[in-house]
């Protein structure tokens, strides 16, 4: 039995139950999906956007995966901010944006059963940040299907963080499907934080729409993991709009992080930032896919991409693609990518001074990344992150630390 | 203090030092003059441990001991400070920071608590008083952006946090105008104890002005070839190398 089809056999053998447990809209799409799942199977490295990261070997041989747990304990309130199945929102929003011909994505929508769902009301502004913590908590190997689903109205404002963590060693698989949609004159700060452990697969699938007048900063950081692979897909579908994906990654032992990113200007007048840094370290492997794609007529586009990266070891490797695709004559396009090691005499100064060689490292690592994070405009985040990396580099980042709970 | 016998060293596969003689006692002042490719900054390299340079033959001891078989932050933690010719840059890391960390681990190889955060702060603002250097140097980041004599003068800076015993001045003059390099030379005269030495590396007359030395030693093609008081380095200025050699 080919792997695709023990996925499609455990569909079957769960359908009832998650259609039992799970709202209306999301139902619908179940069997559509798996058949698009059936008809594509798991990509392979031949796919382009696949090349870095072994998807079937990441997915087979988890036949001992638990089903989805019950539902969340999440308000449900309509009127809050964040719910669990807000209906109506998911009735206009949901799989709207998201590559229904993916094949992740599809597996995705086919098994999950609930939706997070944050809805920020027309020119409603968040006086404080949000952040939802993840915690993957499970005393046997599992699978989750997880979906989000964030809709920021017209001239909303909303800072918003997704963190993933883990407090066991069990092996946790995870897919989430986030879907984002930024409405006309709306300000969305996002940052996704993984620091879960090495016996963790995740895939993560973030679709961004964006409409006119809005902007969308995006930071996806990852301090510690097992295997990831986030997709991070943001289309401007309105004028004069800006989007921003920043992120940084440190990896050392075997972690494997793929980041796969694609800007897509639709529309004239828009402009997108995106700086990437990585430190790879031991025999980590790191990726990172950027493809800006200004379509046809979608002048004026302004679009500026950096990826930098280092090699800390010599068994650490990293592979970098940026890519520009561009269909319109007035543009301003650039992109740049960069391998390399620490520096020598950097790391010489530091230890004439005094400094251990090992701290002259974390020192120079921690400089390098910490350009993403200086980029944070919260300065409470903007510090507990900094600290975190100084703990992660130390070998210190088994709890939340700088976090206020876990003091 | 320190005492160098028979130093060959090679750096990318070529012989540089051939074969150096050189005894440092505690407060002395050397000066080391020669042409340009003479080995005068390999032997300050080697003193210090830059891994790009392998000693291939000799011995180098400080205080007594082995300083060859010491990594450069173990050098470093004996009291050997170079200010360098060319200062490194390091983006990202501030000076406070690169400042507390070099402080702290060498109070941590002489058996001393880490200095409190305050202590650490009073010291870094006693010192940049007492070297003259511009505050807003020492909130930046290690380097990144300065003049060339605002980097020699955080070199003088770091020795002073650091307090070294012996201290190698690699070509500190260069890139510097008189007025700076009168600034940095009294900096490194005021730092000065009794027992401090120092090795001075200079093409120049004009920084042994302002830092008299005991000695003055020429190094020409891996060797030093002579050896005098101070008078030398006017004859040298006057009369060149050439001389020397024949």
């Amino acid at each position: 039995m080919s792997l695709e089809q023990s996925y499609i056999n455990l569909y079957q053998a769960h359908r009832e139950s998650l259609i039992a447990t799970s709202p209306e809209v999301m139902n619908t799409m179940r069997d559509e999906a798996i058949g698009v799942f059936a008809q594509k199977g798991f990509p392979t490295r031949k796919v382009e956007d696949y090349r870095y990261v072994d998807v079937p070997q990441a997915f087979d041989g988890k036949d001992t995966y638990m089903m989805p747990l019950p539902t969340l304990p999440l308000n449900s309130n309509k009127q809050s901010v964040i719910s669990l199945n807000d209906e109506s929102l998911l009735r206009r929003y949901y799989a709207k944006t998201a590559d229904s011909e993916d094949a992740i994505t599809a597996l995705n929508t086919a098994f999950s059963h609930e939706c997070i769902c944050i809805h920020v009301c027309k020119n409603q502004t968040l006086d404080r940040p949000i952040e939802l913590t993840d915690t993957f908590t499970s005393d046997e190997d599992q699978m989750e299907h997880k979906r989000v689903l964030i809709v920021l109205e017209e001239g909303a404002s909303a800072s918003i963080m997704l963190r993933y963590a883990a407090n066991n060693k069990m092996h946790i698989l995870t897919t989430q499907v986030v879907e984002v949609f930024v409405g006309d004159n709306a300000h969305l700060e996002m940052y996704e934080l993984e620091e879960t452990h090495t016996s963790c697969t995740r895939f993560n699938q973030v679709y961004i729409q964006v409409g006119r007048y809005a902007t969308v900063k995006h930071n996806n950081i990852t301090l510690f993991n097992g295997l990831t692979r986030n997709t991070i897909k943001a289309c401007l579908k309105g004028e004069y709009s800006e989007v921003t994906l920043n992120g940084c990654v440190m990896a050392d032992k075997s972690q494997v992080v793929d980041n796969n990113t694609l800007i897509r200007h639709e529309v004239p007048n828009c402009t997108s930032h995106e700086l990437y840094k990585y430190v790879v370290d031991e025999q980590a492997v790191g990726a990172f896919a950027g493809k800006v794609y200004v379509a046809e007529g979608a002048q004026k586009t302004v679009s500026e991409e950096v990826n930098q990266n280092i090699c800390a070891s010599n068994d650490a490797r990293m592979y970098t693609q940026p890519m520009l695709e561009i269909y319109a004559d007035d543009v301003k396009c650039s992109h740049g990518s960069t391998v390399g090691k620490l520096d020598e005499m950097a790391l010489f100064y530091m230890r004439q001074r005094g400094i251990p060689l090992a701290e002259a490292r974390m020192l120079l690592m921690q400089a390098f990344v910490g350009q993403v994070i200086d980029e944070i405009p919260i300065a409470p985040l903007r510090d507990r992150l900094h600290i975190m990396i100084e703990q992660r580099l130390k070998g210190e980042l088994d709890k939340c630390v700088g976090c206020a709970r876990c003091k | 203090m320190l005492e160098i016998k028979n130093l060959h060293a090679k750096v990318d596969g070529k012989e540089i030092l051939k074969g150096v003689n050189l005894t440092i006692r505690d407060g002395e002042i050397h000066a080391l003059m020669g042409t340009n490719g003479a080995g005068k900054s390999t032997l300050s390299n080697v003193i210090v441990g830059n891994p790009k340079y392998e000693v291939t033959e000799g011995t180098i001891t400080f205080n007594g001991k082995d300083l060859l078989a010491m990594s450069p932050e173990e050098r470093s933690h004996e009291g050997v400070f170079m200010s360098f010719q060319m200062p490194v840059e390091i983006p990202g890391v501030s000076m406070t920071n690169f400042m507390r960390a070099a402080v702290n681990a060498r109070r941590e190889a002489l058996g001393q608590e880490p200095l409190k955060a305050t202590d650490f702060l009073k010291l870094i603002r006693d010192t940049q008083k007492l070297v003259d250097i511009d505050k807003k140097l020492v909130s930046r980041s290690v380097n990144e952006g300065f003049s060339g004599g605002e980097k020699k003068r955080n070199e003088i800076f770091q020795m002073a946090m650091l307090q070294p015993t012996f201290c190698i001045l690699d070509e500190t003059d260069s890139g510097l105008d008189v007025d700076a390099l009168r600034v940095v030379a009294e900096g490194f005269n005021r730092l000065r104890t009794e027992q401090t030495s120092a090795l001075v590396i200079t093409h120049y007359q004009r920084l042994l002005d302002y830092i008299r030395p005991d000695f003055i030693h020429v190094l020409l093609d891996g060797k030093i070839v002579k050896t005098a008081g101070a008078e030398l380095a006017k004859e040298i200025e006057e009369r060149g190398f050439d001389w020397i050699k024949e």
